[in-house]
């Protein structure tokens, strides 16, 4: 666990980048800093390792003051992913991986080895190990940077926009390997990032920070969307944040019905003998695509038919992409399948409406009544 | 002006000897001037103030005339090697002091930033990401003071040194050509091929900047 307990940072040149702040980043989640830039997000996440020293305050790491530790041991024990990766230009990706274990003394031969492991688990191909950074993408870089700070398996994890330079679709990929490594790992994440659905994405818990280092509100995702603390928070949030929420839900819940669906080679039946819209699908129950069963233009299989495009989603999908499919869907009808891609059943759109909406009643506790901000006096003298 | 070739072929034990003798003073002088830069490019690029002095002062050093240093040294180390090579490294250190400066100037911020933040302490990151990082720009500094002192060798011909120089006083008390050009080309000679071997040192010494690994 981290915690921030009454901490002030003040530059020299007068700045205060952090307001005393207070705030505990529990141990095995990830908490997210969120805000616009000039917030004071990266430098609260700097006060960790100490690459930027409190003014006042403390910020203790497993219940250790910071900077009651040797800097360098400290950062040792505490993995660093940085924008644009950060790697060394002149050591080839496996000797980046192995820095730190090679600064914590161990042996170059099992450093090298721990690195190869590391190559793995973060998705890159063995023959990467020989490479220079220069030599790969910008998403590959950034695997090496999380493989770097993975590498001396530290309880902590320091992430300052990580993912901010590369492509959103590259994003999207490292959001989830993330996640996915996060769920073997438990690490105790900080991550910063000024993107709003990254945070929604990632955080368990989400802090927003206001300009001049305050922070605004500290709540896991789905009750900063439900429920903003100020109009500053929900406008950083965005217009569209009720459709966010939805994003954190996931279908499982949701009932289904059985759905009509007509093998690919079986004939097409007669209009007016069930339901308008049939779901085609494969011998093996994949859905093909929407059978128009009323408009009677062919008497082949109906595999041959013209099929309107069919998106089936799964019940680790969200909710969102539910409400997003019962719009294309030609009758309002969402096709579900298992996690093979077989056809289980259906769910109206009248259901995903009632469901979103409730997503919001459920999202969080009514905001409690607080006091408005009280200025403190070192403020009211500037 | 035509070569007196019989003179070569007599004088080929004379011309290896001030050959070697050439190119010991040089490099010697480069090896000096990189232990003494160094240190001072290192404090010239941490503390800000004293930057402007020591590059100021490496460029007065720099103004003197050759023949007016060796002349300044006699009464300290008198007509031997130690005054030669004294001379060509006061020279060698405006050139490698600011390439060094520039070179660790060079380094990214980025870069030096994810070091500290690993856990590394000052001196390990200088000595194994900085100096690495810095060093196509320092080569680049060790190759222009190289060149330069094999080719101002020869000025301390006026304190009976100067390699291969010999061989022009001598041409040119004699009014016979033949040691000039000899000179001359094995001079250039020596240069090329020096330069030569530094450019195939830092090759080897910075694959990643190789286009293939």
């Amino acid at each position: 666990m981290i915690q921030f307990d009454a901490v002030h940072k003040r530059f020299p040149n007068g700045t205060t980048a952090v307001h005393d702040l207070t705030l505990e980043m529990p141990e095995g989640g990830v908490t997210v800093l969120v805000g616009s830039s000039g917030c004071g997000k990266t430098t609260t996440l700097r006060m960790i390792n100490r690459m930027v020293e409190p003014t006042s305050g403390t910020v203790r790491v497993a219940g250790r003051d910071v900077t009651r530790q040797d800097a360098a041991e400290l950062r040792r024990s505490i993995g660093y992913v940085i924008q644009q990766a950060g790697l060394f230009p002149h050591r080839t990706v496996l000797d980046n991986i192995a820095t730190v274990p090679l600064l914590l003394g161990q042996g170059r031969k099992r450093a090298r080895a721990r690195a190869a492991e590391l190559l793995e688990t973060v998705g890159l191909a063995p023959d990467a190990a020989k490479r220079y950074p220069h030599q790969l993408s910008g998403g590959q870089q950034q695997r090496v940077g999380v493989a770097r700070a993975l590498a001396a398996d530290p309880p902590v994890l320091l992430m300052d926009e990580p993912f901010g330079a590369v492509d959103p679709v590259v994003r999207t990929q490292l959001q989830d390997e993330l996640l996915r490594l996060q769920k073997e790992l438990s690490k105790t994440i900080v991550f910063v990032t000024h993107d709003i659905d990254e945070a929604v994405r990632l955080g368990d818990q989400i802090a927003v920070f206001r300009t001049g280092g305050h922070l605004v509100q500290c709540a896991p995702p789905a009750e900063l969307l439900a429920r903003p603390a100020d109009d500053f928070v929900a406008d950083f949030l965005g217009a569209e944040r009720g459709l966010k929420l939805l994003s954190l839900t996931s279908l499982a819940e949701i009932p289904q019905t059985p759905a009509e669906t007509l093998r690919a080679d079986e004939a097409v039946p007669p209009a007016g003998t069930g339901a308008r819209w049939r779901l085609v699908t494969t011998a093996a129950g994949a859905p093909l695509g929407w059978l128009d069963a009323d408009a009677r233009h062919h008497d082949g299989p109906a595999g041959d038919a013209p099929l309107l495009p069919v998106r089936a989603l799964r019940d680790t999908d969200s909710l969102l992409s539910a409400l997003n499919e019962s719009i294309a869907s030609p009758g309002g009808l969402v096709a579900r399948v298992t996690a093979d891609g077989a056809v289980t059943g259906v769910t109206s759109r009248e259901l995903i409406h009632d469901h979103a909406g409730a997503a919001h009643v459920a999202a969080g506790p009514a905001p409690a009544v607080t006091a408005p901000a009280v200025t403190g006096p070192a403020e009211r003298a500037a | 002006m035509t070569i007196d070739w019989s003179w070569l072929g007599d004088h080929t034990d004379d011309l290896t000897t001030l050959t070697l003798s050439h190119l010991q003073a040089a490099l010697t002088a480069v090896l000096l001037g990189l232990v003494i830069s160094l240190p001072l490019a290192v404090v010239a690029h941490r503390i800000r103030p004293l930057r402007g002095l020591l590059l100021g002062l490496s460029n007065v050093l720099f103004t003197i005339p050759s023949i007016a240093v060796f002349v300044l040294l006699l009464p300290v180390s008198g007509l031997t090697r130690t005054t030669t090579v004294i001379g060509l490294t006061i020279y060698t250190l405006v050139v490698l002091l600011r390439n060094t400066v520039e070179g660790l100037d060079s380094v990214p911020a980025r870069t030096k930033e994810a070091a500290k933040a690993m856990g590394t302490r000052p001196l390990r990151t200088l000595l194994t990401v900085e100096l690495p990082l810095a060093l196509p720009v320092i080569m680049a500094g060790v190759r222009i003071a190289t060149v330069m002192s094999i080719s101002l060798v020869s000025v301390a011909t006026y304190i009976g040194d100067g390699g291969l120089g010999q061989l022009f006083t001598d041409g040119f008390q004699r009014n016979f050509p033949t040691p000039v050009i000899v000179g001359v080309v094995l001079t250039i000679l020596l240069a090329v091929v020096a330069d030569a071997l530094l450019v195939a040192l830092q090759y080897a010494l910075t694959p990643w900047r190789r286009r293939r690994a």
